[in-house]
């Protein structure tokens, strides 16, 4: 379903990725972990189009269709969603206004009628509920005054709402209490599914306790240096990324 | 030197030049260089901007006050004047208004700038007296013709326990100041001046208060937002002067501007001038762009970069025209904005 080829991108002149090839087959769950400063986050942005994060060679695709060449609202309507490692804020709209507004540019993109503000207004309090989120701070400005794990609890939440295709989750559990863990991953298992594919970026094997990846890879220097199973997360979580971070080197 | 006294006079060296501290933003010695003749009161046929709101109308016809020149409230708390300065011609216009809010009347005021004509000069002095426990709101709109200078200075007396809730709404003209000074002699008067300038092309607002806390526990909130875009340029100077003895006085100012072009600019002055010793005071003032990064997670969620550009601006704005009490007139205010950003869909 995502495939990337031999990827290379630079941000501010200074390559970050370079040559990074995974596939990510429709269905599964592949875990990317990597020391910081590994390029995680900037592949996360190079997938979802953000500005000043120029590739300078290789490929990118979801389902055969080129990404990279798509704005990043482009990118989103055909079901690429990003859980940020930091949400930024939004102040003055209402998070159900703009996931509103989100949800019914989407739409419009894919040429779907918008959702009414009944339907919108019955998945939201259905989809809340199920996070345990307070119905009340839907109404609050975006993120603006959230605790940081309240602010991950929404990401979350916007991606049930806009149901992906392909879902990147970068560091989704950092900052999350125990249960809130544990909420967020059962609405991640939930959005596991036949055709959609999730790319879950963590330092910590406790969060694939709860989502449990098919693939786990290392990510190093802006490679990919090692893949495995499910094991290789506790590998990592016993002996470190000495071993890959001379591999890369 | 003012505007009032070079369109009285015919006499160019009144006018504000870049020389007035007060005015070196806004020069017009420098624009003027032949005062337009005067002119008949022109026949008004549209209706202004809050006709829908009803009250009283007066209108001011290119200078001409069609009616009594002094409003005077006579008890009860729902009454509305709808006040219109409109320039049908390229004409001189100066005028003077006087509002008069008595003891425990409550007025709302619906002000109109509606320079029609290229080249009209408006200069408008609106006297304001609210006497003990009156309370005034006053909204204005400024839809000036964009090559129209307007100037128009509100002079405001608070008396002891008196209120005034003031937000001013513009789109700038090719000169434009709109400038109100409030004087708070008596005790307990509480001011909320607001206001939000929009401007586009080469447009110019500048949005100029003063206010005098002369009182012990006078109250003032300000927040004014503006948002400027190609050439245009958005001036602000708010000053707050607590003067000895006016002792508990809190007074707040916050102005922000959003520069949307490399071309546009913003100038502002933000004073806080403190004789007395317990007040709490404090103010703020940011001019900025649009935050790149938030419009980027907009567009990771599917919404277009224009779309997500023009609600994050609405919302910056939509904080002054939040604080409008009355239902109608916020209405109106953020349609107007609305229509200013692009985003009336
Ligand atoms: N705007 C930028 N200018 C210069 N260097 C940058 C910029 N953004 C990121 N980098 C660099 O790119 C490298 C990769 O950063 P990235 O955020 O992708 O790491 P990461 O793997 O997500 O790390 P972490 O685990 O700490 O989140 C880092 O060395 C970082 O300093
Ligand atoms: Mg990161």
């Amino acid at each position: 379903m995502l495939a990337i080829n031999n990827l290379c991108a630079s941000v501010a002149n200074k390559p970050i990725i370079k040559g990074l090839t995974l596939d990510v087959p429709a269905g599964e769950v592949h875990a990317i972990m990597g020391p910081n400063g590994a390029g995680k986050s900037t592949l996360s942005y190079v997938l979802t189009g953000r500005s000043g994060y120029e590739v300078t060679s290789g490929a990118a695709s979801l389902d055969g269709e080129d990404l990279l060449g798509l704005e990043a609202n482009e990118r989103a309507a055909r079901g690429v969603f990003l859980s940020f490692q930091y949400p930024l804020e939004i102040p003055g709209v209402p998070a159900l206004t703009f996931i509103r507004t989100a949800m019914n540019a989407q739409r419009k993109a894919r040429g779907e009628a918008e959702i009414g503000a009944p339907a919108f207004l019955k998945l939201a309090r259905e989809t809340a509920t199920s996070l345990k989120i307070d119905f009340e701070m839907l109404k609050r400005s975006l993120n603006v005054g959230f605790s940081g794990g309240e602010k991950k609890r929404m990401e979350i939440f916007q991606m049930a709402m806009l149901s992906p295709r392909l879902l990147i989750l970068d560091e989704t559990d950092s900052g999350l209490d125990i249960d809130a863990l544990k909420i967020v991953s059962a609405g991640v298992n939930a959005m596991r599914s036949p055709d959609r594919a999730m790319l879950v970026i963590t330092h910590y094997q406790r969060l694939l306790d709860y989502i449990k990846p098919d693939r786990v890879h290392v990510l190093s220097a802006g490679r990919i240096v090692a893949s495995g199973g499910p094991e290789l997360a506790l590998e990592l979580e016993r002996d470190g990324y000495d071993k890959y971070v001379q591999v890369a080197a | 030197m003012t505007l009032a006294s070079a369109l009285r006079t015919g006499d160019l060296t009144r006018l504000p030049s870049r020389r007035d501290e007060d005015w070196r933003w806004t020069d017009l010695r420098g624009l003027i260089r032949v005062l337009p003749p005067a002119a008949e009161a022109g026949a008004v046929h549209e209706a202004g901007p809050f006709s829908e709101l009803g009250g009283d109308e007066i209108i001011i016809a290119n200078g001409h006050v069609q009616g009594a020149a002094d409003f005077v409230t006579v008890g009860g708390q729902d009454a509305i004047l709808q006040l219109r300065h409109v320039a049908t011609q390229a004409s001189s216009n100066p005028s003077r208004f006087g509002i008069t809010v008595r003891s425990g009347d409550s007025l709302l005021v619906l002000e109109s700038y509606e320079a029609q004509a290229d080249g009209a000069v408006t200069s408008a002095d609106i006297d304001i007296i609210v006497e003990a426990g009156g309370s005034l709101r006053r909204i204005v709109l400024a839809a000036d013709h964009a090559s129209s200078i307007t100037v128009s200075t509100a002079t405001v007396s608070l008396a002891a326990n008196a209120v005034l809730e003031q937000t001013v709404l513009t789109t700038g003209a090719r000169r434009q100041r709109i400038e109100t000074r409030v004087a708070h002699p008596g005790a307990g008067a509480t001011v909320r001046l607001d206001g939000a300038y929009l401007l586009c092309d080469q447009c110019h607002a500048d949005l100029t208060t003063v206010v005098t806390h002369g009182g012990v526990d006078g109250t003032t909130s300000q927040m004014t937002k503006g948002v400027v875009r190609d050439q245009a340029r958005g001036v602000f100077q708010g000053r707050i002067v607590v003067e000895r003895g006016a002792d508990r006085t809190d007074a707040r100012m916050g102005h922000h501007a959003l520069i949307v072009s490399d071309r546009a600019e913003v100038d502002a002055k933000p004073e806080l001038l403190i004789f007395a010793d317990d007040v709490s005071c404090a103010h703020g003032n940011t001019i900025g762009a649009l935050d790149e990064e938030a419009i980027f997670y907009a567009r990771q969620r599917g919404i277009p970069a224009d779309v997500a550009r023009a609600m994050l601006t609405t919302a910056f704005v939509g904080e002054v025209i939040d604080r409008i009490e009355h239902d109608g007139a916020r209405d109106i205010a953020r349609a107007w904005a609305a229509q200013q950003l692009g985003t009336d869909l």
